[in-house]
């Protein structure tokens, strides 16, 4: 029964997240919109570290140079917004190559903290440009959020500010990129790529002995998630219209958090990050008056997940009930045996 | 023409020559045994051959073409496939993932008929009733077979076997190397270092013996074992 009932409540759930904006106040959808960004930047870290892999402690270079070329493409370039997203993306993803080409030389933790360095470099590298405001960081033009393509639409269809507007329009990206991103894992995980991605996590040398080349496919996850990283970062950045090195290079906001909600949910999982959100917003909500108490405490759960339940919350309960709606696995296929031999 | 030729092949490590000018062909279809003491260099000559390690000196052919600075996963998809003395399994895949991996990869298959020829070889190695198993919890017998049927789902046209009847008792020895003959008989070319030798001997048409990295004799099973030079180094026996 809940197998067939599981479907519904997704679908269900995905309603109310889609509907917010009309039925719930702007703050609430301010929040679920950081939360959305954390899912998204978790599922690419989930793909990267669980899946291929790749432990970088580097991804908010990725969100910074997002950031930064979305700001640069409204500011010096006087283009959309949304475009600037594209633009975002696209950045990151081209940054991805000559940071892989160091990187990739680089095995484990070194990968890792070549991967920060790297990342810090692009900041200081940034904090120099001088046009977007240089190590201080500048701000939306005024009047941008008013200009973006679909605000009007929107500030009519739900009767509200240009502002609530600009946060609905930004809350529905977030969303969709976060639903596409879990649909497009699921579907690159189950493909042939996917396949030798999780020979690889079992035993390089055993993958490249049947034909799998590891280094091709971990370069095609690495841009490919810096690619959607950049993205969400450039998307993220619009919401909060003002942008410092500082803040778009975050290895707390945009790397650390996010490694805590892939580990506890399940790393390695699909649903581990889906699932480390959620407990993470919990926890900040019920949290949020004690302050650095609730560091602490994101601290402790984090530790205790990584000693008692190395595949999450998510894999204690797949072990426990069996439960998998996204399931990875392939099944042989079921040939018809004839009965007499030819 | 030759599937396999190795031409005037060296390498060291350090001071230490561990393979030392070897050269030989292997004919479509043949079966080549490799025999020689523990350190002379057997292991290394199949990493030469899959690319896992280049030579210092010497050329690798297959089908003629020089490979010597192919990387391995080209040469698993020309036809090259192996299993390894230690097995190394893909340990949280399952055993039929762990073919569909070599299926799709290196034998270049896709979709149901990968899935379907994988089935065929699980069914062929005994493997069929564990299909969905964690290849991770399976026992020393089964990982021997899987580290076969594995290679054979890359679709070789040469298999590399690298003491794959070692530790096994006697049932299953006679077992797997059935399945072996049976591989053979299809006209797949064996390379097979072994030290089991009743085994060897009762599917190889040639044996090589290597000793400190140097062939020391190529011929005929009968031939080499017989000879005096063999049987004191490699057996131990005094001539």
């Amino acid at each position: 029964m809940s197998r067939s009932l599981s479907p519904l409540i997704a679908l269900f759930a995905l309603a109310v997240l889609y509907a917010l904006p009309a039925i719930a106040p702007r703050a609430m959808v301010q929040d679920l919109f950081g939360i959305l960004t954390l899912l998204v930047l978790a599922m690419n870290w989930n793909l990267l570290a669980g899946f291929a892999g790749l432990v970088s402690v580097g991804q908010q270079a990725f969100v910074g140079i997002g950031a930064y070329a979305m700001f640069a493409a409204i500011i010096l370039m006087g283009l959309d917004p949304l475009v600037g997203v594209v633009i975002g993306g696209i950045a990151a993803a081209v940054f991805a190559v000559p940071m892989a080409f160091f990187a990739f030389r680089l095995n484990g933790a070194y990968f890792a903290i070549g991967t920060w360095v790297v990342a810090d470099i692009a900041r200081l590298a940034i904090s120099q440009w001088k046009a977007l405001g240089g190590g201080t960081g500048t701000s939306l033009p005024k009047g941008t959020a008013k200009e973006m393509a679909f605000v009007d639409g929107i500030k009519e269809m739900l009767d509200v500010s240009t502002a609530a507007a600009a946060d609905a329009l930004t809350y529905w990206l977030m969303l969709s990129l976060a639903v596409a991103m879990l649909v497009a894992s699921y579907i690159f995980l189950r493909s042939r790529m996917g396949l030798g991605l999780q020979a690889i996590r079992d035993n390089e040398n055993a993958a490249r002995s049947v034909g799998v080349d590891p280094l091709k496919l971990k370069a095609a996850v690495f841009l490919l998630t810096a690619f959607a990283t950049g993205l969400c970062g450039a998307l993220a950045f619009i919401q909060i219209t003002r942008v410092t090195p500082d803040a778009a290079f975050s290895v707390i906001d945009w790397t650390a958090f996010v490694i805590f909600i892939t580990v506890i949910g399940g790393i390695g999982t699909l649903p581990g990050p889906i699932v480390g959100v959620v407990v993470f917003y919990a926890l900040q909500r019920a949290l949020a008056d004690y302050g650095t108490i609730y560091l602490i405490v994101l601290g402790c759960l984090g530790i205790a997940v990584m000693l008692f339940a190395r595949r999450g919350l998510w894999g204690l309960f797949t072990d426990r009930t069996g439960i998998d709606p996204l399931p990875l696995r392939h099944r042989p296929p079921r040939v018809a045996k004839p009965s007499h031999s030819a | 023409m030759s599937i396999l030729s190795l031409r005037s092949v060296s390498k060291s490590f350090g001071a230490l020559k561990v393979t030392d000018d070897v050269s030989f062909d292997l004919q479509p279809g043949e079966a080549l045994g490799i025999i020689g003491p523990n350190g002379a260099g057997k292991s290394t000559l199949f990493n030469l051959i899959t690319g896992n390690i280049a030579p210092d000196q010497g050329q690798v052919f297959l089908d003629g073409r020089d490979v010597t600075r192919t990387p391995p996963m080209q040469r698993v998809v020309a036809g090259v496939g192996r299993s390894f003395q230690i097995p190394q399994p893909f340990g949280d895949l399952t055993v039929y993932e762990n073919l569909l991996v070599a299926a799709r990869f290196g034998g270049g298959l896709g979709g149901r008929e990968a899935g379907v020829f994988c089935m065929d070889i699980l069914d062929r190695t005994g493997l069929g009733p564990v299909a969905e198993k964690k290849a991770g919890g399976l026992s020393l017998l089964q990982r021997k077979r899987l580290e076969l049927a594995r290679a054979m789902a890359t679709r070789p046209r040469v298999i590399l076997l690298d003491e794959i009847a070692g530790g096994l008792t006697d049932g299953e020895c006679v077992e797997l190397v059935a399945t072996i003959r049976a591989i053979h008989a299809e006209g797949t070319a064996i390379v097979w270092i072994e030290h089991v030798l009743h085994a060897l001997n009762s599917v190889v048409e040639r044996l090589m013996v290597l000793n400190f990295g140097r062939m020391l004799m190529i011929g005929a099973p009968d031939e080499v074992m017989a000879s005096a030079q063999v049987r004191e180094i490699y057996l131990g026996i005094e001539a």
